[in-house]
């Protein structure tokens, strides 16, 4: 489940993931929206006037640095946190007047493990069905197949505080899939579990997501985000952006106009890569507004003056002995990173304005 | 309504299973206090340390003292010689009670003058003080009338209806019994909540369906059974250690110690939907274990307390418990005489545990 995935077409109606099972919504509408969503806690604002819509079948990231208030807003959708002002809904029911409804559809996995770690995997597994009003034949049905979906048949017996931290996070994917909910709520999904863990994680999103269930998955990770069919970026409690990634990078303000993106790559006469020999020479150069290494390369955005024979010439000869350079889109980091700063510097004017 | 109860309940269950040492130490503990407690609150006043000061040293000053040990009040723990020796022994508290005996004791006797007897009495024990003052005076009155030869002309016959050797073991410990559930029970139940929002397992049941009185009796059931075992093994420990007979219906014993447990659980719960931390659960269990201790008449009589004292004790279950307790066990007491202190206990565990579900909101903050 690796290949890129098309993000559905941003308009309603067309070609949507068929929803089977029990529809998240009214037909139509989208399984999840958010209307000027804000809490506050006393002087604190943790989320402030946070408004999108998350449509069916799509696996909706939303990215913010720690602290931004992801966490707060998953958790008012989820019926956990009243809001302080705003409305949202989820399956088309108000999050503050009809959270159980809510509950009854929805999976949730919380950021810190929460599960009974003095239980077995199937302990655990069985209480939480028993709690979702499954019994009996339907509840084994059910635990059968969710053991399936996360391949944890080997450890049932086991205790679930002695799992590693991939398999606590693929035995509470299972319990909050339990009662087949069509929306599923991931906060943080694959903090800190192990590389391989995290791709089979996502692996197991994706087929969900194959299914026509809507994921609601927080991250910072922003190779996760690119997997998404959309993301929403919120920083200091506000949303700067949503949309689909590759809508996003085509943002006017991620590349400014007269800008280019360019990735080069420095190499030794041995044909090593000397990224940060690349970036001394190139961050100094006259015309490049930013330099970051990016794995072996360096990643640029430059002024229109600088072209790619310009950047060559700049960085072969002081011991780099050949330089490859090609354009490139902006990545979803550059995205945020850009957007960022501009919110900053907007930030920074209104409080000059405010003090003028 | 009570959708999730039967997965609370059993979770539960296999919570105490895997925790061996919390389930031995709530069933051992309990037992070890009340054989503690049982011998160490003792308030009969018998044998209390006394010294002689025998200056007349004749027949009837020894008949004295004979009489004096007899009552079995007084254990002659030495005789002295000089008034300062008799001031040390009680000073250094190897006697509350001396007694004198002048020099002309049997002279005057015999001549059927008036004799004295000196009593020194160390008041700061007042239960003591008192009980040696009236010993002593019966005893003066009884020796006065054997020698003028006379009867006393009214005749007291007072008969003890049950616990006839007045023992106060008999009276404090069933109310020991009542205590110590109260204390299991609300402490028990005080974790359980709070134990799920500190291990962060709460975060996950609050986004289930479940119901909070659900979650409240699926977390009241399995402490009550435990608390209802403990119950069965004290009353074992009272009957067969300390020999307190149980004069009443066993049966209706342990149906109103059900009937007790269940304000006690639900006030344990109460705390625990209060309470952010065990450590915070802790201090309110006490807060509400300690007052009930003084306030329910299980040291003291209820009836001898200012009148805000006497009332507030009818705010605490156990108080109700406690005549149920010493009402069955030492009086032979059946539901006809106990029924209003079961139907408080009754009025107490339902609103205390829609108190608890109602205060219980499904949110985190």
């Amino acid at each position: 489940m690796s290949e890129p995935r098309t993000p559905p077409p941003p308009s309603a109606e067309g070609t949507r993931p068929e929803v089977t099972g029990p529809a998240p919504g009214p037909a139509g509408h989208p399984t999840i929206v958010l209307q000027g969503l804000t809490k506050r806690f006393g002087a604190l604002t943790a989320v402030d006037d946070v408004s999108f819509t998350v449509e069916p079948g799509t696996i909706f990231g939303f990215l913010g640095p720690n602290g931004s208030g992801k966490s707060t807003v998953i958790r008012m959708l989820c019926g956990l946190i009243v809001p302080t002002a705003g409305t949202a809904s989820v399956g088309g029911f108000n999050i503050v007047r009809d959270p159980e409804r809510i509950r009854e559809r929805i999976g949730y996995m919380s950021q810190r493990f929460s599960l009974y770690e003095d239980l077995t995997v199937l302990e655990n597994l069985n209480f939480y069905g028993r709690v979702y009003g499954l019994r009996g034949a339907g509840l084994e049905a059910r635990r059968d197949a969710v053991v399936h979906l996360v391949h944890i048949e080997d450890r049932l017996g086991q205790r679930a505080g002695t799992l590693s931290g991939g398999w606590k996070q693929r035995l509470a994917l299972a319990c909050a899939l339990i009662h087949e909910p069509r929306i599923l709520f991931l906060d943080e999904p694959t903090a800190g579990i192990d590389p391989v863990a995290r791709r089979e994680l996502w692996d197991l999103l994706f087929e969900l997501a194959g299914e026509g269930a809507t994921l609601f998955v927080t991250t910072h990770y922003m190779d996760e985000a690119e997997r998404c069919t959309e993301v929403g970026y919120i920083y200091h409690s506000r949303l700067i952006v949503s949309g689909a990634p590759r809508e996003l990078k085509r943002l006017p303000g991620v590349t400014p106009a007269g800008m280019h993106r360019f990735e080069v790559r420095c190499l030794a006469p041995d044909g090593a890569s000397l990224p940060t020999r690349g970036l001394l020479i190139l961050r100094r150069m006259p015309g490049v507004r930013d330099a970051t290494i990016f794995g072996d390369a360096v990643h640029l955005l430059v002024e229109e003056g600088v072209s790619d024979a310009t950047l060559r010439a700049a960085v072969e000869g002081n011991g780099i002995a050949r330089a490859e350079v090609r354009p490139m889109a902006p990545s979803l980091e550059d995205v945020f990173v850009a957007l960022t700063h501009a919110e900053e510097a907007k930030r920074r004017a209104a409080r000059a304005g405010a003090v003028a | 309504m009570l959708r999730g109860l039967p997965a609370i309940m059993y979770k539960e269950f296999i919570h105490l299973r895997r925790d061996p040492a919390t389930l031995v130490l709530t069933l051992i503990i309990p037992v070890l206090q009340l054989v503690l407690f049982g011998y160490a609150i003792n308030t009969d006043v018998k044998n209390i340390p006394t010294v002689v000061y025998d200056l007349d040293r004749g027949r009837q000053s020894r008949e004295m003292v004979t009489a004096l040990r007899n009552t079995e009040y007084f254990r002659i723990v030495g005789e002295v010689y000089s008034d300062r020796a008799l001031n040390d022994a009680i000073v250094a508290g190897r006697a509350k009670v001396g007694f004198k005996i002048p020099v002309d004791f049997s002279e005057r006797l015999l001549s059927g003058e008036q004799a004295t007897l000196l009593v020194l009495i160390d008041g700061s024990d007042s239960t003591i003080a008192m009980n040696a003052l009236n010993v002593a005076n019966a005893l003066g009155l009884r020796t006065s009338l054997e020698q003028i030869g006379a009867a006393p002309s009214v005749e007291v016959r007072p008969k003890m209806l049950f616990n006839p050797d007045l023992k106060s073991r008999h009276f404090i410990i069933p109310g020991l019994i009542g205590i110590i559930m109260q204390n299991i029970a609300v402490l028990l139940t005080a974790f359980a909540i709070v134990r799920e929002r500190e291990r962060g397992t709460m975060e996950q049941l609050l986004v289930t369906p479940i119901r909070p009185l659900a979650l409240m009796l699926g977390k009241m059931v399995p402490y009550g059974v435990l608390g209802f075992v403990e119950t069965c093994l004290v009353l074992v420990i009272m009957r067969f250690i300390f020999g307190v007979p149980l004069r009443g219906s066993v049966v209706l014993l342990l149906a109103l110690s059900f009937l007790f447990l269940l304000p006690s659980l639900g006030i344990g719960l109460f705390i625990s939907t209060v309470a952010e931390n065990q450590a915070q659960a802790n201090q309110m269990a006490f807060f509400v274990i300690l007052p009930s201790i003084l306030l329910s008449g299980f040291m003291f009589p209820r009836e001898a307390m200012p009148a805000v004292m006497y009332y507030l004790g009818f705010l605490m279950p156990v108080t109700y418990f406690l005549e149920i307790l010493r009402g069955v066990i030492l009086r032979g007491a059946g539901l006809v005489h106990l029924w209003p202190n079961a139907l408080a206990l009754v009025a107490f565990g339902v609103v205390i545990l829609l108190l608890s579900a109602a205060r219980f909101h499904k949110r985190l903050a």
